[in-house]
């Protein structure tokens, strides 16, 4: 049965600790580039938790928005890639193949969302940091562009697994590394594709916006605001 | 008064048979230059492309930059010598081989700088569509892919548009030269005898390719800009920038002309030859292309303030009263403020005139091409994820690097052929048409007089 991965996020959820910030380090293999690169602008983080003041003081209020490739439909990424290296995939995840990519940096550019991420330099793990890499996840080298692949490792192991045991994916089976970790549950993911899921179920709340959604992208991600 | 031809050989051939100890000092200094952008380029390499001031977001700067402004400048050659060509303006003739070698030599190297700036240079053939073990073609529909092509055909149109009106001045200087280069020379004249078929067949050849390179160096640019169109990303959205662009490369393209025509008329004596009307026409010229720079400007600007879309007016403030706005209005100033008096009032529109012009006009263009590059990508939508950008000395090498290749090759290229084609003068130099032959006219031979086999048609109707 096909799917249509996608993600929402409950704005009014999220408390910014950035638990997921971390957990997507560890579980993807983000290099840590250090302070004098990161003060460059070089620094690498597949997702960011946005602040945004709203309001003036005394009455401010901070809200948080966690930003992270978008997967969208119709990606701006994927035509400019001279190289197929961003690509769509059939159940809807804005793919990055990295044997393929050759660092034109187009698809950065073209991102509205700039969640695109370059390996400007090769990435060092000091010891024994380097132990603690994941194993499912290549490691990417210099010249490289990254980003958020909804933890497709995790997915992929689901599915083989659903498989072997012959029987179909169950919601909330497959949770990526910023789901499992956000303890407020603002993160949500599942499958568009089943009408019972609780991401379909919550995408379709009268709650549910798109980041940039008018530039015609088409986000598989929606955020939940409202309060 | 009717110029000696056998003067007019004498001149032009000089260089190629002499050198000063100027020319050897250029060199070294051009080739220095190019030695230190080879070491930055190869530290590049070895290191990653984290050496230049690149960041998230601003993920193009310098590179691109250099890039669109090397193929703009190419379009001074071709495209100015096609055009002049058909519009069978005679006072063309001494300008339009020191254009056409500039378009090659800017085409090379602006070809080559994607090459570099790609984080994995080592795999630019993913480029090409070759049938490869990965069963995969380049993807059509990205704008670098189209970039390869229309590059790739440019710069094989415009070498032939260089290379076929160079043939009867290669087969003079080896019917001068001895030994081993008048072996060389032979070779690269492909058997040229001057005869009435050859003639023929070479006009016919002229005729056809002066055609065809104006819609490929249209092309070629209009498809560098859509390298920005084709994206979302406010200011670059235009549908505007084909036109824009293309006016542009031949704005700086024009400027770049004027500045080495200026250059080899001091270095290799040609004031007989490049003389000041040349100077004032390719003014009048610039002075079109000042005012459709500005027009093209201006409708951009406006459009989109009326517009008034945020994320848009976010990078059209910070280019007009923002971080870029004392580059924007020096881009202003350079670009239409200083040249267009200048070359408006005949008096001004001299050769210092209009090499000043030019250099403003050389220096607004690249600022152009970084307003355009760089304040977009510092403000996509988000203002989150804002950024700045800062070259790195890496940078700055390199492109100093790319003037220096410029300056290479010309002066290693004035040393091989006559900078300007002296059979096209000697055919000025004849009131008529010397010869008929079909449709053709037919011009003077190659050889000069009084040689053995020398001309062989201009005698008869002479």
């Amino acid at each position: 049965m096909p799917h249509h991965w996608a993600m929402v996020v409950d704005m009014d959820r999220c408390t910014g600790c950035e638990a997921c910030v971390v957990a997507c380090h560890a579980e993807n293999n983000i290099p840590t580039v250090g302070d004098d690169q990161a003060s460059r602008g070089r620094a690498m983080h597949w997702i960011r938790v946005e602040r945004h003041w709203e309001g003036e003081f005394p009455e401010a209020r901070l809200r948080f928005q966690p930003v992270f490739c978008q997967q969208c439909e119709a990606a701006p990424c994927e035509p400019v890639c001279p190289t197929y290296a961003s690509y769509h995939t059939a159940d809807g995840l804005n793919a990055q193949v990295y044997n393929r990519c050759i660092g034109t940096r187009f698809c950065a550019n073209a991102c509205p969302y700039n969640v695109r991420f370059f390996n400007f330099f090769n990435p060092v793990w000091q010891k024994p940091l380097q132990l603690q890499l994941n194993p499912d996840v290549s490691v990417r080298s210099v010249g490289m562009m990254e980003k958020c692949t909804f933890c497709v490792q995790r997915i992929r192991s689901a599915e083989g697994q659903a498989k072997a045991e012959k029987r179909e994916l169950m919601d909330g089976e497959i949770k990526p590394a910023c789901v499992q970790s956000c303890s407020p549950m603002a993160l949500v993911f599942g499958d568009l594709d089943d009408p019972n899921s609780e991401v379909s179920r919550l995408a379709k709340s009268n709650r549910s916006v798109k980041l940039l959604g008018e530039l015609g992208t088409q986000p598989n991600v929606s955020y939940l605001q409202g309060s | 008064m009717k110029q000696n031809e056998e003067q007019v050989q004498q001149d032009l051939l000089r260089p190629l048979f002499e050198a000063s100890a100027a020319y050897w000092l250029a060199v070294a200094l051009a080739g220095s230059v190019v030695l230190a952008g080879v070491c930055a380029l190869f530290y590049q390499f070895y290191t990653g492309i984290g050496v230049w001031g690149l960041n998230s977001p601003v993920f193009w700067a310098f590179d691109i930059t250099n890039f669109v402004f090397w193929i703009g400048i190419s379009h001074a050659g071709t495209l100015i010598s096609a055009i002049l060509r058909l519009a069978n303006a005679t006072w063309r003739r001494p300008v339009t081989r020191c254009a056409e070698a500039i378009t090659v030599f800017a085409l090379s190297i602006g070809a080559l700088i994607p090459l570099c700036h790609l984080g994995r240079p080592w795999l630019f053939y993913y480029l090409i569509p070759y049938p490869s073990e990965r069963q995969l073609w380049p993807n059509f529909r990205s704008p670098l892919a189209w970039d390869f092509f229309a590059i790739f055909t440019y710069l094989v149109g415009s070498t032939t548009f260089l290379l076929l009106p160079m043939i009867p001045d290669l087969a003079m200087v080896r019917d001068r030269a001895t030994g081993l280069r008048r072996k060389l020379y032979g070779w690269a004249a492909l058997g040229w005898q001057g005869t009435p078929r050859q003639w023929h067949r070479l006009e016919t050849a002229m005729h056809i390719m002066a055609i065809v390179i104006i819609p490929v160096a249209v092309s070629v640019h209009t498809i560098v800009s859509w390298d920005f169109a084709m994206t979302p990303v406010p200011m670059w959205r235009s549908t505007i920038f084909g036109p824009y662009f293309v006016c542009g490369a031949i704005f700086s393209g024009i400027a770049a002309l004027i500045l080495a025509m200026a250059l080899l008329r001091k270095s290799l004596r040609l004031e007989e030859y490049l003389k000041p009307m040349h100077f004032s026409n390719l003014g009048k010229l610039l002075l079109t292309f000042s005012l459709l720079w500005f027009y093209f400007t201006f409708a951009e600007r406006l459009t989109t303030w009326y517009g008034n879309e945020e994320a848009e007016m976010a990078v059209f403030w910070s280019t007009i009263r923002g971080d870029f706005a004392p580059l924007f209005w020096t881009m202003v100033t350079l670009n239409f403020l200083i040249p267009v008096p200048i070359l408006a009032i005949k008096k001004l529109r001299t050769i210092t005139g209009t090499v000043v012009a030019s250099s403003c006009i050389v220096v607004g263009m690249w600022l152009e091409r970084f307003l355009i590059v760089v304040p977009s990508l510092q403000r996509k939508f988000l203002p989150y994820s804002w950024g700045s950008y800062r070259p790195t000395w890496v940078e700055i090498t390199l492109m100093a690097a790319g003037f220096g290749v410029m300056a290479l090759l010309y002066l290693v290229f004035s040393k091989l052929v006559p900078m300007i084609a002296i059979w096209e003068l000697k055919v000025g130099m004849q009131e008529a048409p010397a010869a008929k032959f079909g449709d053709a006219a037919v011009a003077a031979s190659s050889r000069p007089r009084g040689t053995p086999g020398g001309p062989v048609i201009t005698d008869a109707s002479s």
